[in-house]
């Protein structure tokens, strides 16, 4: 992201609203974005109200505002000259921006995010399957944002154990090889606002990877929020909350695949070969 | 991606924070996937949704505004959101569909009707799993799979306090800054504006729709209830949403 230093008047509602802490009110009294934190997710471009206003009569009015102790305050969420614009990415740097812009889908996997649909469609997918447990290891969330070297680390102890990387998963594609779990070089540096990384193993090894995940997260420099989903029996049931919850862990909230899908697309013809 | 899944949550708080939302699967569910959307929302709609998001040009119905000037400011008044209803016109093509209901009520008179509608999409209701489990029966539908949060890891230290982290983790992509949300969080303490307006500020950032303003201004008013941030390790089971 850039400020525009002929639009902008440092009225500094901008600073506040990167989710980074990125924004901030340089030397000479105007904005800036301190490249090195921003992760590009277009926060302060997409959520902030825009007023248009000139730049030279607009300082003008503050400056004269100021001189009478009185201040020039648009509403917080409104950038009153439409400062804020986009750079043109290059690669590794567009890499933040795909993590970090929702509304930017992932090559690996089509869809915006920073993961895949684990159990949002388990019931046409069945992805996740009875006495499996599906981790989720988001990394930097809840704000405050990852460096891929960081995930690098917890990705290659993960590799030495049973889990299997989800393939489709955009932290799985980043590796140069899923068996050893490493990320590719180039991209270590660049940061996030956060990235999930996707992994199976059997419901009976569930409790000893929780115990890795938790000893590997605690030498990071960020946090982690983590999920575990699992398949229900036909009841609707399931017994892995109560060992979830013998283990230390909290887990009374959760997102809840109804099982209302169902293939409703006709069958495919096979094709008869004459 | 788990985006309503880490809200900062206990089983204590009150009963106002539920996120539906459906979708279809490339090759299996997706015939007439716009039609079913529509109807996802339509109905939706009559049991009165706090935020609502859809397959639009122009995000969910909280949304900023890019072409303001000093007459729409001073003179018109900000239209800083689109009714149901509006958004619901513009969805003109599919995908995902997320609506948010501040009780459990409306909820389960919801889910009753999606699943008499038989549209074959995956529903997803994101909440307290005690909630749902509880009113499973009366709805007639079953869990099939659950993802379940186990809270936040690693450098806790660098987490702010409760009640930012109530504001924050409700926009899942982390889009909603933390120290935008205190300072709406202090604007509101001191009266300079009021919790709806802050709240809906807050909202317009999230741009998955997911942000439950009524959740928000109770927040914002300072009834928090919410579990406190600890270092892991000591107090574990607060550290979880």
């Amino acid at each position: 992201m850039h400020i525009d230093k002929k639009k902008c008047i440092g009225c500094a509602n901008c600073v506040p609203v990167c989710p980074m802490g990125a924004i901030y009110i340089a030397q000479d009294r105007l904005a800036e974005v301190n490249s090195e934190v921003c992760v590009e997710c277009q926060a302060c471009y997409r959520g902030m109200s825009v007023e248009n206003l000139p730049q030279q009569p607009t300082r003008f009015l503050r400056g004269l505002l100021a001189f009478f102790k009185l201040r020039f305050q648009p509403d917080p969420d409104i950038c009153p000259t439409g400062a804020i614009t986009r750079d043109e990415l290059v690669w590794p740097r567009t890499l933040r921006r795909t993590f970090s812009d929702p509304l930017v889908p992932h090559e690996s996997t089509g869809i915006g995010g920073r993961g895949t649909m684990e159990v949002k469609t388990n019931d046409v997918t069945e992805r996740i399957k009875e006495g499996e447990a599906g981790f989720t290891v988001e990394f930097g969330r809840p704000g405050i944002g990852a460096y891929f070297r960081d995930v690098d680390r917890v990705c290659r102890a993960l590799a030495a154990t049973a889990a299997v990387f989800e393939p489709e998963n955009p932290v799985t594609v980043l590796m140069t090889d899923a068996k050893t779990g490493k990320i590719r070089e180039d991209v270590l540096n660049e940061k996030v606002l956060s990235c999930i990384l996707e992994f199976k193993v059997k419901i009976t090894e569930m409790p000893e990877m929780l115990k890795i995940v938790e000893r590997e997260v605690n030498h990071l420099d960020t946090v982690v929020a983590l999920g575990i989903a699992i398949r229900c029996d036909a009841e609707g049931n399931d017994t892995v909350r109560k060992q979830i919850e013998a283990l230390g862990f909290d887990a009374w909230r959760g997102k809840l695949n109804m099982g209302l899908g169902r293939r409703t697309n006709p069958q495919p013809v096979p094709e008869v070969k004459s | 991606m788990t985006n309503t899944l880490h809200r900062l949550q206990r089983p204590g708080d009150p009963k106002d924070d539920y996120v539906v939302f459906t979708l279809a699967s490339k090759g299996i569910n997706d015939v007439d996937y716009l039609q079913k959307t529509r109807a996802f929302l339509e109905t939706a709609l009559k049991y009165n949704p706090v935020n609502v998001a859809g397959p639009t040009k122009y995000g969910p119905m909280y949304r900023p505004e890019k072409k303001l000037n000093p007459f729409t400011l001073y003179v018109r008044g900000r239209h800083e959101a689109v009714t149901p209803a509006e958004l619901l016109e513009e969805v003109k093509y599919p995908g995902q569909a997320l609506v948010v209901f501040d009780s459990k009520d409306k909820l389960e008179g919801f889910l009753k009707e999606i699943k008499a509608l038989d549209m074959g999409l995956s529903v997803n209701v994101s909440s307290l799993v005690d909630d749902v489990r509880e009113m499973a029966p009366r709805t007639g539908v079953k869990p099939h799979s659950i993802n379940y949060a186990l809270g936040f890891r690693g450098d806790l230290y660098q987490l702010p306090d409760r009640q930012v982290l109530g504001l924050t983790t409700m926009c899942g992509h982390g889009l909603i800054s933390s120290n935008f949300a205190k300072k709406m969080v202090d604007a509101v303490k001191e009266k300079r504006i009021t919790p709806e307006k802050a709240a809906g500020y807050l909202a317009k950032f999230c741009v998955c729709g997911a942000f439950n303003t009524t959740r928000a201004i109770r927040i914002l008013k300072g009834d928090t209830n919410l579990p406190a941030t600890v270092k892991n390790g000591k107090e574990k089971s607060n550290a979880t949403p």
